[in-house]
């Protein structure tokens, strides 16, 4: 048992997924589990993640997906919260495990980046926000330069097979080994 | 006429085996069935040592030697696979990915790359080092090929290929260490080079995105190196 026992017999592992600098594409494939998902939510108890309506984030999570590079101050504050609620966090996808399409920007640093698309393809009212929408890091980074992560998914996005096989393993208390599963780019 | 060949003995993977004096450790691996990983080498074009992935163990030296280029001994004991070279193969393939700028989703040889593909065979699923995320220019002022910098892993077999086979040399390496690049003619634009012969060779043997033809989308490339050993051949029958 992963995670204590409740008043009603033991209690089921608790999952959450998170979405940072990302397409959402590894939450989609995540949801081409189809029918297989009900077998996931049937053993674990999905307390957090864009699919569910919970605002922040629970004190005991056994295993977190973690979608997106980490590219804003508010993506940073959130992994580094989540990462101390977490016992398995699951770099999920190449944006998660290499900073991906998001660190396309990082040979121009972000300022470049901000007058690009605030500045010089605006024409009315051209300004860099300054609420709001989080500061942009300069440089955005893979999850694991910035906190532990245990396990690595490349893909992108990995897919739902693969994904599927990742949360059962964990879920049955063994560390999934991904060799010829996935791969970069998959 | 060729001088008679020796026959040398020695043990690779605890196995014996013979080959002749002028082979190469990799050479004779290949030959009896034992994969060693490479990047750089390939078949038919002079061996370089550049990449070493093909790093293996000899009794008796304390370097791990290169098996492309390095020539077998009587005697000489091999081991192709330790966790020692695991690791060291899992290093150059992750420095391999921070020197440039590798986002396979978008890349035109996604699915169809070797770097890649080393990578999942030899699990190395993230990279430890920092990334560098250099600028690096792409030229397609060619008319039917272009460069992307950001791929290149500067395995020299543009290089080779242009120079050895195609007679035509317009490829070479400029700058050292992590400034190294390759470029053409004179350092012109590729579409300026008055010594490309349009032959499609270098596109053809660069194992990653680098080089393309032109209008390909990610997924779409395919690679045709048969000419090699067929031109080979050709060559040696014309001597
Ligand atoms: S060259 Fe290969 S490893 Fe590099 S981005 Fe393209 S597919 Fe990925
Ligand atoms: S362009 Fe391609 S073939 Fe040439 S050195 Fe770079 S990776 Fe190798
Ligand atoms: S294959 Fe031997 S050094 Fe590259």
């Amino acid at each position: 048992m992963m995670n204590g026992e409740s008043r009603n017999g033991p209690a089921k592992p608790r999952l959450a997924t998170v979405w940072l600098d990302g397409c959402s594409g590894c939450h989609m494939s995540f949801l081409d589990l189809d029918d297989k998902l009900v077998d996931i939510c049937l053993r674990a108890d999905l307390v957090y993640s864009p699919l569910v309506d919970t605002k922040t984030f629970p004190d005991f999570v056994d295993v977190t997906l973690v979608e997106g590079a980490v590219s804003s101050q508010e993506d940073l504050e959130k992994i580094k919260h989540i990462r101390d609620h977490t016992k398995f966090l699951v770099a999920l996808g190449d944006c998660a495990v290499t900073a991906n399409v998001p660190s396309m920007r990082n040979p121009f640093g972000a300022n470049a980046i901000l007058r690009r698309a605030y500045i010089e393809n605006v024409t009315l009212n051209p300004r860099v926000p300054d609420r709001v929408v989080p500061p942009l890091l300069n440089r955005s980074s893979p999850v694991h330069t910035v906190v532990k992560v245990d396990v690595f998914v490349p893909g992108c996005p990995p897919s739902a097979e693969t994904i599927g096989y990742v949360v059962n393993e964990l879920l049955d208390g063994r560390m999934p080994d991904l060799s010829g599963r996935t791969r970069f780019g998959a | 006429m060729k001088p008679a060949e020796q026959v040398t003995v020695l043990k690779i993977n605890g196995d014996e085996v013979s080959a002749h004096a002028d082979q190469t450790i990799l050479d004779v691996a290949r030959e009896n069935g034992i994969e060693i990983p490479t990047l750089c080498y390939l078949e038919n074009l002079t061996e370089v040592g550049g990449c070493r992935l093909c790093l293996v163990e000899i009794k008796g030296a304390a370097k791990l030697q290169p098996a492309c280029v390095t020539r077998v001994r009587e005697g000489m004991e091999v081991a192709t696979h330790s966790s020692r070279l695991d690791t060291y193969r899992r290093k150059i393939l992750e420095l391999i990915f921070t020197e440039r700028n590798h986002i396979c989703s978008v890349c035109v040889a996604n699915g169809n790359c070797d770097l890649q593909d080393m990578a999942a065979a030899l699990g190395m699923d993230h990279v430890t080092y920092p990334y560098l995320n250099p600028s690096v220019p792409v030229d397609l002022s060619h008319e039917l090929f272009g460069i992307d910098q950001n791929r290149c892993i500067l395995c020299t077999r543009c290089v080779r290929v242009c120079a050895e086979i195609e007679g035509a040399h317009t490829w070479d390496v400029r700058n050292s260490g992590i400034n190294s690049r390759v470029f053409t003619d004179f350092n012109e634009p590729w579409g300026e080079s008055q010594t490309c012969t349009n032959c499609g060779k270098c596109v053809n043997v660069c194992p990653t995105g680098a080089l393309f033809k032109k209008g390909k989308a990610v997924g779409e490339r395919t690679r045709q190196i048969d000419f090699l050993p067929y031109l080979k051949t050709m060559r040696e029958e014309l001597k």
